[in-house]
């Protein structure tokens, strides 16, 4: 199973070092290569959860690893940590990757660098797969790095595009900032533990190596690094720029995969969290959720409604795990990467289609924006069915998969609140609750803007057509897997997901802290359980219908005006339109507050340290005179006296030297007859 | 009977005129003649001993060669000096220091 794993994940890293050196000359640009290598990973990652179904077992676990940094006390080991969260992890990653290359085929047809951009694909299935593999904190940061990189690179893809270059470097900054989180709580972990193994990190935890105000800091400072990746508030402002790369990027990357990267790594250190940690995990999830849904209603932007949308949902899976819904949470991960990469892939098609007749027509506009459109549904069957199928799923309406896990979530959340003794903690469910019916709403605000009604551009509309097979059957797929029974098998209980296989699969690990203390982390009785359980699954039904129906009231009946009402409550709508000045709030505190203290910098920088440099400079330049004059006199002057000496020493014994062969015979003889004496005495 | 004494004294004797000549003597071939009595000095002590120490003939044998090669060396020295004559029309063994420094 190793071998497998390790094949998963090696594979589109060898497709990546082809198509970046190579890719150019290859045939078709080497697109076939990072399909190739994608598609075993696909299979293989198949075969491994053919094997972990084959198990069955909820606690199975391989690891395998080798030593890797060695000096001294400082030991790293690399190595691989397979179970079934990973290994449901690696399905969901080579599954969108896969049908996310497929996608391209079609949609990024004819682009320039059409060869890097499956290169990045490569490269990010790579650094996304080792995320998940890595059995230690050390591996996972640098995976979490690279897929950053990656993010970087792909939304920066239409880098002569100042916006897209400018959103790229916005994500990069954005998420750096939780990354130094990430990084301090390693180190945390790492002096206190002396590990980063994940094993190990969770006997030591339970031993009370650590404990008390660090373990909780400790779990802050991991969970900035999630916030960050997740696009969490407040560091969320990044993701909705981050469509300004390709559609296939946004599907495979925002929205599916990397930013579930962070609840992925907070599902694996659920662990490590003490009840302070969960409790702002929590709360930063439930009102990321409320807070980015009320954003998503005012949109007019196809993908960014789905971008907002994206955080919400994201927001739902960190409350998941503050309130130790562990396997809800990790179940929307799934679910909500099949349908949102969906949503994605299936605005792409319609982004596709506008831009198409644009360049037809000749018309200009954004192709994005959902006032462009309309009256789709008779021009693109596939697309609208899809959609309507995956924002079914995302509204949590019975029979698709979103319902089964955001249900959870909501029961989870509601448990919690009830069997804390502190009432505030009903805020949580109440987050949640809300959230879960405006999502209904500006899902069926963005369907009906785009495919019924009537066509706003009629010219435009004359040239709409269905997207390529190679677009539409990657969607047909999705939609596919965003129906309930997949999740449920072999149970076919449309309601909760507790009888299938998943739920078999992933079980909560015995949290560490609750074993150093002795005692569980938080309370929860089964009443509790039960009562949310019920009531939740009915609040949320009737909720998400509200939502539906008075989205068909305002957009489709217009039974409400719409215009009337929001010049009733311009404030609330301009604050929602505007995304709440989050980006105008970092400009003028953070950015400024950075440009100014870049001044000061500067400032400092030109009257200190270069008056240090320049008065150091003119020390040892007149020090240098002094050095010259010292080498001129002293120096040079020894030098010349014993040249001196010994050429008038030389000129002296010169005079031996006459030239008078008489001479040298006599001193010949003299010499000999000393030598003789010499001898002789 | 004579002593080898008194062959060795008259060959010191002659040693040491032949040496003087080569010394004191301004003249090139007078050089060269003081070179020749060294040599037969040398000779006269080779045959003494010849005579007195030793039962072979080596030492006569040695003589022998010997005045070959002082004829030899005769030959080219003064073919030597025949050349500084006719290139600066004196055989004075002072004036040839150009070599000197």
């Amino acid at each position: 199973m190793i071998q497998t794993a390790l094949f998963i994940w090696l594979l589109p890293l060898a497709a990546f070092t082809i198509q970046i050196f190579l890719g150019k000359r290859l045939p078709r640009k080497g697109d076939w290569v990072s399909i190739t290598a994608i598609g075993i990973s696909f299979v293989l990652a198949i075969r491994l959860l053919i094997q972990a179904l084959t198990h069955f077992d909820p606690e199975f676990v391989v690891t395998a690893s080798i030593p890797w940094i060695d000096l001294g006390s400082f030991k790293i080991n690399m190595g691989i940590y397979l179970d079934n969260l990973s290994i449901i992890m690696l399905m969901v990653v080579t599954t969108i990757s896969f049908l996310v290359h497929i996608y391209s085929l079609g949609y990024m047809k004819g682009e320039n660098y059409y060869n890097r951009f499956y290169a990045y694909l490569s490269l990010f299935s790579f650094s996304m797969l080792g995320l998940v593999l890595w059995d230690n904190l050390f591996g996972i940061y640098i995976m979490w790095e690279l897929v950053g990189i990656c993010s970087y690179l792909l939304i920066g893809f239409y880098f002569e595009k100042d916006s897209a270059a400018n959103a790229g470097k916005k994500a990069f900054i954005t998420n750096r900032v939780g990354d130094f989180g990430f990084l301090i709580g390693l180190l945390i972990v790492f002096t206190t533990l002396g590990t980063f193994n994940l094993s190990d990190i969770h006997q030591s935890i339970s031993q009370g190596v650590l404990s008390g105000g660090l373990l909780t800091a400790a779990g802050i400072l991991l969970f900035a690094g999630a916030v960050g990746k997740s696009a969490q508030f407040p560091l969320h402002v990044w993701l909705p720029d981050a469509m300004e790369g390709p559609t296939p990027v946004s599907a495979l990357i925002h929205a599916a995969t990397m930013v579930a990267a962070g609840v992925y790594l907070m599902a694996r250190l659920s662990f490590m969290l003490s009840f302070d940690a969960m409790l702002v995990v929590a709360y930063v999830g439930g009102f990321t959720a409320l807070f980015s849904a009320t954003i998503a209603i005012t949109q007019n932007d196809i993908k960014r409604v789905l971008a907002y949308s994206t955080i919400s949902q994201l927001g739902y899976m960190i409350m998941a795990i503050g309130v130790g819904a562990y396997t809800a949470g990790f179940f929307h991960l799934v679910t909500h990467a099949m349908f949102k990469a969906g949503l994605f892939l299936a605005s792409g098609s319609v982004i596709h289609a506008v831009h198409h007749a644009m360049d037809k027509t000749g018309e200009h506009g954004d192709p994005n924006d959902m006032r462009n459109m309309g009256g789709f549904k008779s021009k693109m069957p596939i697309t609208h069915l899809v959609f309507v199928v995956f924002s079914l799923a995302l509204s949590g309406i019975p029979f698709f998969s979103g319902f089964l896990s955001k249900d959870a979530i909501l029961g989870g959340s509601l448990a919690f609140a009830i069997a804390q003794s502190n009432p505030i903690h009903y805020l949580l469910p109440t987050f949640g609750f809300l959230a879960a019916a405006i999502t209904a709403f500006y899902m069926f605000r963005l369907i009906i803007m785009t495919f019924y009604g009537e066509p706003k551009k009629p010219k435009l509309f004359e040239h709409i057509h269905e997207s390529p097979k190679t677009m539409t059957v990657p969607l047909l797929t999705l939609a596919f897997l965003s129906l309930y029974f997949v999740y449920t098998i072999p149970s076919l209980n449309p309601v909760t997901g507790e009888g299938g296989w998943f739920y078999h699969l992933i079980e909560k690990p015995v949290s560490a802290v609750q074993l150093q203390l002795g005692h569980a982390v938080y309370q929860m009785t089964e009443h509790a359980e039960h009562l949310a359980h019920v009531s939740g699954l009915m609040i949320s039904i009737v909720l998400a219908l509200t939502g539906i129906l008075l989205a068909f009231a305002f957009y489709f009946w217009k039974k409400i005006n719409v215009e009337a009402l929001t010049e009733k409550i311009k404030p609330l709508y301009l604050l929602s339109l505007n995304k709440y000045y989050v980006d105008e709030i970092y400009e003028a505190t953070v950015i400024r507050g950075l440009l100014l203290w870049n001044d000061l910098l500067a400032w400092f920088d030109a009257a200190v340290i270069d008056g240090i440099v320049n008065s150091t400079a003119w020390i040892v330049r007149n020090f240098s005179v002094l050095d010259g004059l010292f080498d001129k006199y002293v120096v040079d002057g020894l030098v010349n006296g014993v040249g001196l000496l010994i050429s008038g020493f030389g000129k002296g014994l010169r005079r031996i030297q006459t030239g008078q062969v008489q001479n040298y015979v006599l001193g010949a003889v003299l010499g000999t007859a000393i030598i003789i004496i010499l001898t002789l005495i | 009977m004579i002593q080898l004494e008194s062959f060795l004294i008259i060959s010191a004797i002659v040693f040491s005129l032949g040496l003087f000549t080569v010394i004191y003597k301004k003249n090139a071939v007078g050089i060269l003649m003081g070179v020749e009595l060294i040599l037969n000095s040398v000779n006269l002590n080779f045959v003494a001993f010849s005579k007195y120490v030793d039962a072979h003939i080596n030492g006569q044998l040695m003589a022998i060669f010997i005045i070959i090669l002082a004829a030899s060396e005769a030959a080219i020295a003064l073919a030597i000096i025949l050349n500084i004559y006719r290139n600066r029309a004196s055989v004075d063994v002072t004036q040839l220091d150009e070599m000197k420094h």
